[in-house]
């Protein structure tokens, strides 16, 4: 038991000696990942909120395309279209850097789940709600804008917290298209200090300590949700 | 041109002397198909400006079928809506019929008032912001003048005091007396009221339509659909009977419900008398 104890000290007592000499590049990596995940869930939302609209259309060449989309997005490894938009782009003269990639791939693949969860907040609003928008004068656009939208935002939130931490750990994908995120400096500083027990250790901790807080608050979000429908009822 | 085409004509050829019983709303054949059933056959119905009409009858009858046709939240199958001189949601090329654009009917509607039986207030807005939303987003007001209209119009519900509430916390007799102030906050030329107290608890019943006489007593225009007949008695200027998708029978207050002359009529008001 002992024995354990010790070499767990042991393993310990290296982060202080290392820490300060990892202490820029991993913040620049989180500055990274932070950069990955916010950029490509704002793709996703843009291209979600665009195809949850399309899906619940009436125009049945946009239902398919986004039908099509969402299947796509959905059954395809995020890390193939990554690998897609990352290798083969180039050879048709589009050149982009890594983490603009990342951000695409990781949005356009994020996209398909976002839909579908905004998809479900405009199918929970009441039919009604857009006739009243009607008989105001509203045109669709704006009924979506001031009425749907909005209340469809309140009911998918708890949904897309969870699909931001998705994100931000998905986000680590980015690693194998060359990204200067957290895990694929983790990768350079493994491989040239040989401890890579203790970085994928520090690596893994980072990563929960930037997701617990989003999950509180996707908690947070939640409860509030079910007492406003609560009190609806 | 049908029987009430025919009417509107003679009415026009008073002129001036006829204004005061100047036509509003007009209903022509009007006829509506879900799939093979036929919910109206041949409606026509003629409302004048500051008249007030019940529109009762049976469940399935079609009269909220009807209402929500006039402002088309249904497209009719067949037949013409004219508001004050206006054909609403087609328009007439060379001797055709076409479906107007979404944006012109958007714009006809603003003159139609609509009051939902179950009042469908957006819950993510505040009392004001509902009855505001429309003169704000739609008639392009500023904010501060949708407000303090939506104010004013809340004051006339008697429902100013809860401006700042959300739709949730309100009864239901609330929420209806809400849902009357947005419709007025459009400045319509007519109100549709569809069943306004159905889905009220019984004791709730008398502030809406409090409300919705007090409305009437203004000399507003009003199609009400309702199952309140000595409401409807005490407060429309005529009061049809629908049965089976056709107008069975119309006509003065004390006609229709005190003295119904079709068997149908009597055989329905006998039944809500008990």
């Amino acid at each position: 038991m002992m024995e354990y104890l010790d070499q767990f000290a042991a393993f310990l007592s290296v982060y202080p000696a290392k820490l300060p000499q990892w202490e820029g590049v991993l913040i620049r990596a989180i500055k990274t990942t932070l950069i990955v995940t916010a950029g490509s869930f704002a793709v996703a939302l843009v291209i979600g909120v665009l195809l949850a609209l399309a899906r619940l259309s009436k125009n049945a060449l946009l239902r398919g395309i986004a039908r099509f989309y969402i299947e796509i997005a959905r059954g395809v490894p995020a890390l193939v279209i990554l690998f897609l938009l990352y290798f083969g782009l180039p050879p048709l003269g589009i050149v982009m850097d890594a983490v603009p990639t990342a951000i695409l791939g990781l949005g356009l693949s994020t996209g398909g789940y976002v839909a579908e969860i905004i998809r479900a907040g405009i199918e929970a609003t009441h039919k009604g709600q857009r006739e009243a928008g009607l008989t105001i004068g509203m045109s669709s656009w704006q009924i979506n804008r001031y009425i749907i939208l909005p209340q469809a935002a309140r009911i998918s939130l708890p949904s897309l917290m969870n699909t931001l931490i998705t994100v931000l750990k998905d986000s680590s994908l980015a690693s194998l298209i060359t990204a200067p995120e957290l895990m694929l400096r983790a990768k350079a500083i493994s491989s040239t200090d040989f401890l890579p027990m203790h970085i994928l250790l520090l690596v893994g901790a980072i990563y929960l300590c930037l997701a617990i807080p989003l999950s509180q608050l996707s908690r947070l979000l939640e409860r509030r949700m079910f007492s406003k429908l609560g009190n609806r009822m | 041109m049908n029987g009430n085409g025919q009417i509107h004509v003679n009415r026009c050829d008073f002129g001036v002397k006829m204004t005061e019983n100047k036509e509003l709303l007009r209903i022509e054949g009007l006829r509506k198909d879900f799939g093979t059933l036929q919910v109206l056959k041949d409606i026509s119905l003629s409302v004048g400006q500051s008249k007030k009409v019940a529109l009762i009858g049976p469940s399935g009858s079609g009269k909220t079928t009807l209402l929500r046709c006039i402002n088309h939240l249904e497209s009719p199958t067949g037949g013409h809506i004219y508001l004050d001189g206006d054909l609403i949601g087609e328009e007439k090329r060379g001797v055709r019929y076409v479906r107007s654009s979404a944006a012109r009917l958007a714009r006809q509607r603003l003159d139609m008032g609509f009051v939902f039986q179950n009042f469908y207030l957006w819950p993510h807005l505040t009392v004001q912001e509902n009855v505001a939303l429309c003169p704000w987003k739609v008639q392009g007001k500023s904010q501060k003048e949708a407000m303090d209209l939506a104010e004013a119009m809340l004051e006339k519900v008697h429902m100013a005091h809860k401006r700042k509430e959300y739709p949730e916390r309100l009864s239901g007799g609330q929420q209806q007396r809400v849902g009357i102030a947005r419709a007025l906050a459009q400045q319509p030329k007519i109100i549709l009221f569809d069943e306004p107290t159905s889905a009220l608890d019984p004791e709730l019943v008398g502030e809406v339509l409090g409300v919705i006489q007090e409305l009437a007593a203004e000399g507003r225009s009003m199609v009400l659909v309702t199952h309140e007949i000595r409401f409807a008695r005490d407060v429309a200027d005529e009061v049809v009977f629908m049965d089976g998708g056709l107008v069975v029978e119309k006509g003065a207050p004390a006609d229709v419900i005190d003295n119904p002359s079709n068997e149908r009529t009597i055989r329905f008001l006998g039944q809500l008398r008990g």
